[in-house]
């Protein structure tokens, strides 16, 4: 089976894989980049665990063919915080307690990004259809919905 | 949150370090930052995938299976069929004595729900499973399906599970779990009103957002390390080495963090076929469960049906209550048994009734095996049982959170399968409840305790 | 055999592309992407085309013709196509909408398809290499036409915001697939229904038009009693699938319901 050459950006790094021309942006970056932060929970674009930032867009891993990524900034959850120092997205749904099994989370948080990157002041019908895509089964929609809000209010006292 | 500190403040020791303050979840971490290992989050070189070749049918006699074209396919390494399993008849909870194996890992001669794994094949990508397996030639009888309780019931239904051979599992107390307490027709003729109804529910899918799976290696000191998202890994420790026929200490089971479970990943489905596989190609082995697999395959919470006749008496004491529950297993006995017990024990709910009866069955059906499930057995029973008091307050004009205080058990009050009552709590419950919810009870209930009869 | 992509730069190109056994044409890939890694092996390469004229929106005197590749997301962000925002919006969650397409949707089968209702409702032509086609006539052909013809773009009237009206029944809010879908663009003069058109979506396996409804709301004022008629003729022409979501029955007894709400909002 003939492999092509698959070259992006991952999380501000430059990534280069030769991988089976069908393959998915998610097994690309989960069995080929070693970064397992997006999820397969579905692989149909139902539950929003595999969602990555493409070129600043919420992009489902899962049912993107990763040669469409060619050239592009693919940023994971994995790329969010800086060493030890957490993204306020991060630290809100740690203190809001917004994640019970966690297989949700980074999806639920790649979603939460791009709302914040293009509202910073969402309201809180905002963040739900921001998250609207992303199943969390353990059902803690309002603890999740409450972090991203906080998330938001600590960006503006800090900006 | 608020802790209601002024309930049991007698028996309470507030000095506690740990108790009552909040903690930073250790996982929380790992979740935000995408870091937390799922047992998926793992490849090894030259991992095979497995894929299941499964039953299109309800309920059929299998006739043959033609592997041949599936073999000759490109990328595939080994085609699994029954032959190939040591110990291919197993059931759960034989590891408690609750048996008989009733269970193939691989369908032999009969395949008795719609999904049933019949033949498992290897291939060095998921694509070539898939597309071999759809080669799989399998020639069935089809066979008329039992669908539902009643139809199983019927004197001349089809046998679903010929290691039951009847359609309800045979219990020591007999054809159901039996619960006699007092005399419940004598509690009848005295009461003022019966009222007798029927509740049912319909099979319930976890719906984890992580599928169910695992993936084994083999380890070159000939042991086999499997990373499973299984809830019960002692059970599957056991019941893989039963099936393998294989020595516990050759199994190196991994858990960690499972996402998602509610219950559904305690069946042993995955685990052995999966490390046979491992064992006869001697490569690591993927299996994980699609999202249709997962919504169709794995086991949900067993479809019910709850007959509650109740004796009541205008005061609002229920004087007899006669519960007839049935439990939708599907094919095969799994946790169902069990759930079905427990429905028993649960029954007559939190109520002190002097006259109690209650026959609880497990019944066969051909549909999807029904498993464990957040309180099964109970919490079915509960939406019965709660619908009932509500209709039986209804019925004799009272308030239905006054009807319950009346009713409510008490510590010391003997249950209907004799466990005295101890640390019950409802009147407590309920009186909270009644300030929060802002539906006021008369103050003879407020004054009500569960450690002492008033009076 | 795996799966292989073939890029294609024209629309041209990807048609010749097609004509190899196997092959499958893919808008944004939710449909054909879920298909493939759901198990489906009748096709085993994926072929696209990235002629930007496939990405075109054309606005004028008051008719819009949408590049088949135009994304829910684009539609959303349009300023001349504000009006179907409410069908573009119904389509999925953000990350779905960032990939959905117009000519997709035209392919999706019951549940969804909740655009191409919106489309049917304002009486759509669809253009395929075969020329222009009514979307009816479309629908009617689809099951023919599906994975070897490429839309190449919808054109239909703009309605006015007062006229038209766009509803999607789900039972997980705010996202969910359809219980169904109804869209209408109703034209009042003088205090009755002068035109209606209504499509249905998730009450076949396609969108279908509620002709004997629309009949029977000609000439008839927006009152309870005026809409009674086309309620009880809403049925007609449906054919609704029980699945996940719902059973044919329940979408029966509740497409009237919801038709009557709509009209009468």
């Amino acid at each position: 089976m003939a492999k092509i050459a698959v070259q992006f950006t991952l999380n501000g790094s430059e990534r280069a894989e030769f991988v089976e021309s069908g393959s998915t942006l998610l097994s690309v970056l989960r069995d080929k980049m070693g970064d397992t932060s997006p999820k397969a929970g579905c692989r149909q674009g139902s539950c929003g665990a595999c969602s990555v930032i493409v070129d600043g867009e919420l992009t489902l891993a899962c049912l993107t063919l990763a040669e469409t990524s060619n050239g592009k900034d693919v940023r994971t959850a994995a790329g969010l915080s800086s060493g030890d120092v957490l993204h306020p997205l991060q630290r809100a749904f740690e203190e809001e307690f917004a994640a019970q099994c966690g297989f949700c989370t980074p999806g639920m948080i790649m979603a939460a990004t791009v709302l914040l990157e293009r509202n910073p002041n969402p309201s809180r019908e905002d963040v739900i259809e921001a998250i609207s895509g992303n199943i969390c089964r353990c059902t803690g929609y309002e603890p999740i919905i409450r972090a991203v809000l906080a998330a938001a209010r600590s960006n503006s006292v800090a900006a | 949150m608020k802790l209601a500190k002024t309930y049991f403040a007698d028996e309470r020791n507030d000095d506690f370090s740990e108790i009552g303050q909040p903690l930073p979840r250790t996982d929380l971490r790992g979740h935000v930052t995408g870091r937390t290992v799922y047992f998926a989050d793992r490849t090894f070189p030259g991992m095979l995938y497995l894929k299941m070749v499964r039953s299109p049918h309800h309920h059929a006699r299998i006739l043959s299976i033609d592997t041949s074209e599936a073999e000759k396919h490109p990328g595939v390494v080994r085609i699994l069929t029954a032959k190939d399993v040591p110990q291919n008849l197993y059931t759960i909870l034989i590891l408690i004595q609750v048996g008989p194996e009733d269970e193939h890992v691989l369908a032999e001669d009969k395949v008795r729900w719609k999904g049933e794994a019949v033949v498992a094949v290897l291939a060095e990508t998921e694509r070539a499973a898939q597309e071999a397996a759809a080669k799989v030639k399998v020639e069935y009888e089809v066979l008329e399906p039992v669908l539902s309780i009643e139809d199983a019931l019927k004197p001349d239904a089809p046998i679903v599970n010929e290691h039951h051979g009847r359609n309800y599992y045979l219990y020591d107390s007999g054809e159901c779990r039996k619960i006699r307490f007092g005399d419940v027709e004598e509690g009848f003729a005295a009461a003022d009103h019966i009222l007798e109804e029927t509740y049912q529910s319909s099979p319930i899918e976890h719906a984890p957002v992580e599928t169910t799976g695992c993936i084994v290696v083999p380890e070159a000191n000939g042991r086999f390390t499997c990373y499973t998202n299984t809830q019960a890994m002692f059970f599957t420790l056991d019941n893989a080495s039963i099936i393998l026929q294989m020595p516990g200490h050759r199994l190196h089971m991994v858990g960690g963090t499972v996402g998602g479970g509610f219950g559904g990943k305690v069946d042993v489905i995955v685990e052995p076929i999966a490390i046979l596989a491992a064992k006869l190609t001697g490569r690591p082995v993927s299996f994980i469960y699609t999202r249709e697999e997962e919504m169709q395959i794995s086991s949900p919470r067993a479809a019910e049906k709850i007959v509650i006749k109740d004796g009541v008496m205008r005061d609002g004491r229920i004087v007899a209550r006669k519960v007839t529950a049935y439990v939708d297993a599907g094919a095969y006995s799994r946790h169902s048994p069990y759930g079905a017990q427990k429905a028993a024990a649960h029954f007559p709910g939190p109520y002190t009734i002097p006259n109690v009866w209650i026959d609880s069955y497990c019944v066969y059906t051909n549909r999807t095996p029904s498993s464990a499930m957040r309180g099964f057995g109970v919490t079915i029973a509960d939406f019965a049982l709660e619908v009932q008091m509500d209709k039986l307050a209804r019925l004799i004009g009272m308030d239905p959170l006054e009807f319950r205080f009346i009713n409510a058990y008490r510590d010391g009050d003997m249950k209907a399968h004799r466990q005295p009552t101890e640390g019950a709590a409802l009147i407590e419950c309920m009186q909270e409840a009644s300030i929060v919810a802002d539906w006021p009870v008369d103050e003879r209930f407020m004054a009500m305790s569960s450690r002492v009869r008033e009076g | 055999m795996g799966l292989t992509l073939q890029t294609c730069a024209t629309v041209a190109e990807a048609r010749s592309a097609l004509k190899t056994a196997g092959s499958r044409y893919m808008g944004g890939g939710t449909l054909v992407v879920r298909a493939a890694n759901e198990g489906d092996l009748t096709f085993s390469t994926v072929v696209r085309a990235v002629d930007p004229a496939l990405s075109g929106v054309e606005v004028r005197d008051g008719r819009a013709r949408i590049g088949a590749s135009v994304t829910m997301s684009a539609i959303l962000a349009h300023p001349e196509l504000q009006v179907l925002a409410p069908a573009a919006r119904a389509v999925g969650g953000p990350a779905v909408r960032n990939m959905a397409t117009v000519g997709g949707n035209l392919f999706a089968h019951a549940p969804y398809g909740d655009f191409a209702a919106a489309l049917l409702a304002l009486d759509a032509v669809v253009s395929t290499e075969e020329g222009e086609l009514p979307l009816d006539a479309f629908f009617e052909r689809r099951d023919r036409l599906e994975g070897t013809a490429i839309v190449t773009s919808v054109a239909f009237t703009l309605p006015s915001p007062e006229s038209f009206r766009f509803l999607k029944v789900s039972r997980v809010h705010p996202k969910g697939a359809a219980v169904l879908t109804i869209a209408a663009d109703l034209r009042e003069e003088a205090g009755v229904i002068a035109s209606a058109r209504i499509a249905l979506g998730a009450m076949a396996a396609h969108p279908v038009r509620a002709r004997a409804a629309e009949a029977a709301l000609a000439g008839r004022p927006r009152t309870r009693e005026g809409v009674a008629d086309a309620l009880a003729v809403a049925l007609e022409g449906t054919d609704p699938p029980t699945d996940a979501i719902a059973s044919a029955w329940y979408r029966r007894e509740v497409l009237p319901v919801h038709l009557g709400r709509l009209l009468l909002s």
